[in-house]
């Protein structure tokens, strides 16, 4: 029975996930704007945008860019799927960082010193971001003897109180890995950019498109995973969940529009102490209890 | 969407306003980037000179199809008090096929605004012919 479910989950997030992660990029457009005391844009904007760029013309420095972009888009949702089929959570971080480690080779494959430079500041980003959901991991280990998404959602009460160091630790890295203000060094969403468009400088038209649908998937997967601190197996757990993760989402625009760019010193420096001063915390209080 | 600058400034500074909450472009979903790869209309200031006439150049090459030009301010149209500058080659449709002119000194936002959004329609016809182009081949 509970197999279908996950099964079911699984094909949902592949087909309605883009969605529901376009409209999360409307709100998060619509919210900026009015943050900003602006009326901004229409909420199905983001799906406006990915529409015109498949339909431009298609300029490419070299044609194992737009293969490099493809595979991202496809790692990301094949990361996504193992998460919500209920799977190995490790298999989950791995395929992610292959997923990363894609769209830095896609940003080097071109000449463009904005794009190179855009991937080192992601490699950065990368190296303050994954320690977070490593010890993330290794915490549920520890509390459910299990890395299995499927046993940590069946274990019955909700992981988030004796995870919360952990939980904290993983909101911080999820502006990271959104690529939110303080952290958006490598590829930034919203007007405010320096590096012309970092990673992205050099995609255009179709490859720009797949970058944006990837995103998509890639923020429902990561509220996916702040979900997954407070499911217990029931409705209850579900929706508590599902409300935190829009919340979750909510707080991150409020930080993206609330806070200046920062340098990957500070990036880096701030995502080791946080992951490993909650996350390392967490263990120990595990550990103790 | 994009836009580049070579002016005295006055009208740089009415198409920042167009971004502000007074005037706010982005209910139109046009946002300020300064990527060319991803840019569909391109909106440029200032007469151009021979120095600059190169940037102009390939920043449109850069720019995939289907793409719209608006020229904006006096300047950018005609040349305006400049004209006659021994350095300056007197409106930007001297160097790139120009689709919108929006005169005025400084242009103010609301007829910038009106522009751009006539060059969206100018983009979407291009859009259809370009299709139609490629559905022929």
């Amino acid at each position: 029975m509970s197999e279908w479910i996950w099964i079911a989950m699984c094909i949902l997030f592949v087909v309605v996930g883009p969605l529901v992660g376009c409209v999360l990029a409307g709100i998060d457009r619509k919210i900026s704007a009015r943050m900003q005391n602006r009326v901004g844009p229409p909420l199905l904007q983001p799906l406006y945008d990915v529409k015109k760029f498949m339909a431009k013309e298609q300029i490419t420095p070299n044609k194992v860019q737009d293969f490099y972009v493809m595979v991202f888009l496809l790692f990301t949702i094949v990361t996504g799927a193992i998460f919500f089929a209920g799977m190995d959570l490790l298999l989950v971080i791995f395929s992610l960082t292959l997923a990363e480690t894609f769209l830095v080779l896609a940003a080097y494959s071109s000449g463009s010193v904005y794009s190179q430079i855009g991937a080192q500041r992601e490699l950065y980003v990368a190296m303050a971001f994954e320690p977070i959901i490593l010890i993330m991991a290794i915490c549920y280990y520890m509390h459910t003897g299990s890395f299995s998404v499927s046993d940590i959602v069946e274990n019955g009460s909700m992981s988030v109180v004796p995870l919360l160091g952990v939980f904290i630790a993983f909101i911080f890295g999820l502006t990271m890995k959104l690529r939110k203000s303080p952290f958006d060094l490598s590829l930034s969403h919203h007007a405010h950019q320096d590096i012309v468009r970092g990673m992205a400088t050099e995609f255009s038209g179709r490859t720009y498109a797949s970058l944006e649908v990837a995103h998509w998937y890639e923020s429902v997967m990561l509220l996916g995973m702040v979900a997954l601190f407070f499911a217990d197996g029931t409705w209850v757990g579900a929706v508590v969940g599902i409300v935190v993760a829009l919340l979750a989402w909510v707080l991150e625009i409020w930080i993206d529009n609330g806070f200046a760019r920062m340098t990957w010193q500070t990036a880096l420096k701030s995502g080791w102490i946080v992951g490993l001063v909650l996350g390392v915390g967490n263990v120990a209080v595990l550990l103790l209890i | 969407m994009h836009y580049d600058a070579s002016s005295c400034n006055g009208c740089d500074i009415e198409v920042l306003a167009c971004l502000t909450p007074v005037y706010d472009v982005e209910r139109f979903g046009v946002i300020n980037t300064g990527d060319p790869k991803q840019a569909d209309i391109f909106l440029i200031t200032g007469a151009v000179n021979d120095q600059n006439k190169e940037v102009v150049k390939q920043l449109y090459d850069q720019m995939p199809e289907p793409k719209v030009v608006v020229a904006v301010g006096v300047c950018a149209c005609s040349g305006g008090v400049f004209k006659d500058c021994y350095n300056i080659l007197g409106g930007v449709d001297k160097v790139i096929p120009v689709d919108v002119y929006v005169p005025g000194c400084a242009a103010r936002p609301e007829s910038i605004i009106d522009g751009v959004v006539k060059g969206l329609d100018i983009l979407e016809k291009k859009r259809l012919k370009l299709r139609e182009g490629g559905g022929k081949r």
